[in-house]
């Protein structure tokens, strides 16, 4: 086949990815998306340009070198395309399900001018599927031994980046984890339906198979402090992911049925509620129910279409601002709205009612119009005085973000925080003001991305391998 | 995994178990905590370090078996194993030499009591002990708080052993006689709690509780446990789980405390029918 042209290139359109009918996922928590097939995915490729200054790579958070390995995709080398695909990133299967792309490669491929990017997103989680299910997981080149040690803090994104780079370069690696499964976020917050735990599984054993090792039940601070990891280890990365949920602090937020999107996930992925009664922990019957979830973003999302495939009827997305201000994925909200999701804009809750046993029954809501643009470039709501109404619900989700642990700050004195608990880190090097210590991810930004967790997994990964070299320096 | 080392009933219903976990055993202070699944689809529960021996690297827990979890716990014996325990979690008891500290145990609670007591008594208090129970049987670790008590009285609701009356009673006595009381610290369950918080009310004796609400991840992540103390909410799992008995709003704890009970009353309910489902095939086999 002659080579195609730029010309060419740009004529085929965008393949959208395969999924389940919408009336049909809303019963199940199995994947939305099925991934490419092979012919999609070589067909997807093609579209690709192949700039000689890819932007797209500097778009990326990790840098991975998307035109090349999406060139070996389209000439059907998918073993050299997951090679070069993982000289970058640890997870790409995850990253290709949960990446916000739209406002990172995708946003600013050269397609995405004229028409609709190259679906780089699709593209790499079809590399991680293909490599895992075809050939499975091989193991990369590994630097000699050093017989330095590092403990991670965290078995969430940032962590088994910083795993990876590290153990590859020859360390020793061991993750500490306070709940009993590996993976953080990715196995408590997002759901099944968007991330099958299976992958995560999978994906943590390939870093065991590396030979990172892993210890559940675990919570540095309580169980050891950090000073005590210090006189085992040669380095320590702190990467334990968002902590307190923020609530809204208005009246009622106390009553029964009014869940933190944290404890609401938790429960239905990690706890695997959806399976009660033979697991054992419960959610409410939100069957034939009305759920709200304030919020707008990918958790917000992730929580209304949990609601709904526990049988909700009606599941509400309550956001004080519109839709064009809403940072959750593109993807997401397309799939909620699909899915049946009511989104309320403008509305910002003012109080929850309850009934005599204590269940929410209403929340009372301060209707909003948008002013000024705000210190976030995003157009502030405000009140329009007296207008308020009460929505009839009987659970709610809060899905607002969340504060720092402090488990960690408290039990480390010499660490320095912000004032909102954070971990002051050099921003290139992830270096905290304690020697030998490093942090990453929402404990240092506040809740952030999965794959900016990750790039600064591995910008930690790089200093801590610099920092091993010679101790004295700091 | 962590294995069982020692598992014996010490009331109905009430079993003490020590438990394998080394890391846990060398950290934990009085008042702290430990979350424990029973097993794979188990659910995470928090349970109170009652003892820990960091010789032979062990906890201490004290089980009153009330739902499925704490029933399929109350199964197990020396030799088994349990899927998950993690600790030592929340704050440690604040303890000081406050003068004449009082030291509550209503039921299974006094297995929190006893190590808070034993604290208090090594930090130079004079102890005073007040352990309730339904009825004589339930009145429990009455030996293990005697050696740091000063002073121990058991109670009964029905009278059978030591003091007839609540625990609340006893310690109103004690007021009444003009005795000095500096410090309390009660535990137990939640209308007890209130209770003793309403006795020292108006004595301004500081009070303190240890609560028990419901938990999922029980390091600050969830929100679950959050519990309203002055008009403001806490993370009884980070910010407690002691508390200052005489700000916590009781009722609502007692409400989310109560928010799954038609999930416990079904977990519960076929549990035992299986278990009566595989005895009765037991009983076949052994016909």
């Amino acid at each position: 086949m002659p080579e195609l042209t730029n010309k060419d290139r740009m004529k085929i359109p965008r393949h959208h990815m395969p999924e389940q009918e919408p009336e049909v996922r809303i019963k199940n928590f199995n994947e939305v998306n099925y991934g490419y097939t092979i012919q999609l995915a070589q067909e997807e490729a093609e579209r690709c340009i192949r700039c000689k200054k890819p932007v797209c790579i500097d778009g990326c958070p990790v840098a991975v070198k998307i035109p090349d390995f999406i060139k070996l995709i389209a000439e059907g080398k998918f073993k050299e395309a997951a090679d070069l695909l993982k000289e970058d990133n640890a997870l790409p299967a995850i990253c290709g399900r949960v990446c916000p792309q739209e406002d990172q490669c995708e946003k600013v491929c050269v397609l995405a001018k004229k028409g609709e990017p190259v679906a780089i997103g699709h593209l790499e989680r079809f590399v991680a599927d293909w490599e895992r299910e075809t050939i499975g997981y091989r193991v990369p080149e590994m630097k000699p031994k050093t017989g330095k040690k590092v403990a991670i803090v965290g078995g969430g994104p940032a962590g088994l980046s910083c795993a990876k780079d590290l153990i590859v370069m020859g360390h020793d690696v061991t993750v500490f984890e306070a709940l009993h499964e590996i993976g953080g976020v990715l196995i408590y917050g997002i759901p099944e339906f968007r991330l099958p735990k299976e992958i995560v599984r999978s994906e943590v054993d390939y870093l065991r198979m590396l030979g990172v090792e892993f210890r559940t039940n675990y919570v540095i601070g309580l169980t050891e402090t950090v000073d005590e990891l210090m006189q085992r280890y040669d380095a320590v990365f702190i990467g334990v992911g968002a902590g307190l949920p923020y609530f809204l602090n208005i009246p009622g937020e106390n009553l029964m049925g009014v869940y933190s999107a944290n404890e609401f996930l938790t429960r239905v992925n990690l706890m695997k509620a959806y399976k009660f009664p033979e697991a054992d922990t419960p959610i409410m019957d939100l069957r034939g129910k009305d759920v709200a979830v304030f919020g707008g973003g990918n958790t917000a999302m992730d929580a209304v279409r949990t609601a709904i495939r526990l049988g909700a009827k009606r599941g509400m997305i309550i956001y004080r601002r519109t839709e064009a201000e809403m940072p959750a994925r593109i993807e997401e909200i397309k799939h909620a709205k699909e899915e049946g999701v009511e989104f309320i804009f403008l509305c910002a809750p003012l109080e929850f009612f309850g009934d005599d046993d204590g269940w929410v029954r209403a929340v009372k809501v301060q209707k909003m119009e948008l002013g000024e643009p705000d210190a976030s470039g995003r157009r502030k709501p405000i009140p329009i005085e007296g207008a308020v109404d009460v929505i009839p619900i009987d659970a709610a989700v809060i899905a607002i973000g969340n504060g720092s642990n402090p488990i960690i700050s408290k039990t480390t004195p010499d660490l320095k925080v912000n004032k909102w608990g954070n971990i002051i880190v050099d921003p290139e090097t992830m270096k905290t003001s304690k020697k030998g210590v490093f942090a990453g991810g929402d404990i240092v930004t506040g809740g952030a991305t999965v794959i900016l967790a990750m790039g600064a997994g591995r910008k930690a990964a790089k200093a801590i391998d610099e920092y091993l070299k010679n101790t004295d320096v700091w | 995994m962590n294995k069982i080392i020692e598992a014996r009933f010490i009331a109905p219903d009430i079993k003490l178990f020590r438990i394998e976990a080394p890391k846990i055993a060398e950290k934990r202070k009085p008042g702290q905590f430990v979350v424990v699944r029973v097993d794979e689809l188990g659910e995470r529960i928090p349970l109170t370090i009652a003892d820990s021996n960091a010789k032979e690297g062990s906890v201490t827990i004290i089980v009153q078996g009330v739902g499925k979890t704490t029933k399929h716990l109350n199964m197990l014996e020396a030799g088994d194993y349990i899927q998950d325990i993690v600790g030592p979690l929340g704050k440690p008891s604040e303890i000081e030499n406050y003068g004449v500290a009082v030291s509550i145990g209503g039921g299974v609670g006094t297995a929190i009591a006893y190590p808070t007591a034993k604290a208090l008594k090594e930090a130079g208090n004079y102890v005073i002990g007040i352990i309730g129970g339904r009825t004589k049987e339930f009145v429990i670790l009455e030996e293990e708080m005697k050696q740091f008590c000063d002073e121990l009285y058991p109670t009964t609701d029905d009278g059978s052993y030591g003091y007839h009356g609540f625990v609340t009673h006893k310690l109103q006595e004690l007021l009444d006689q003009g005795r000095k009381v500096d410090f309390v610290l009660a535990i137990g369950p939640i209308p007890m709690m209130k209770a003793v918080a309403d006795v020292t009310r108006p004595y301004g004796i500081k009070t303190v509780v240890s609560l028990n609400p419901i938990m999922v991840d029980a390091t600050g992540m969830c929100g679950g446990c959050r519990v309203t103390v002055d008009g403001k909410t806490f993370f009884a799992c980070v910010d407690g789980p002691e508390f200052d008995a005489h700000k916590v709003d009781f009722e609502n704890l007692t409400k989310r405390n109560r928010m799954y009970l038609p999930h416990e009353r079904q977990a519960l309910d076929e549990f035992i029918c299986k278990i009566e489902l595989i005895s009765k095939k037991l009983e076949k086999q052994d016909a």
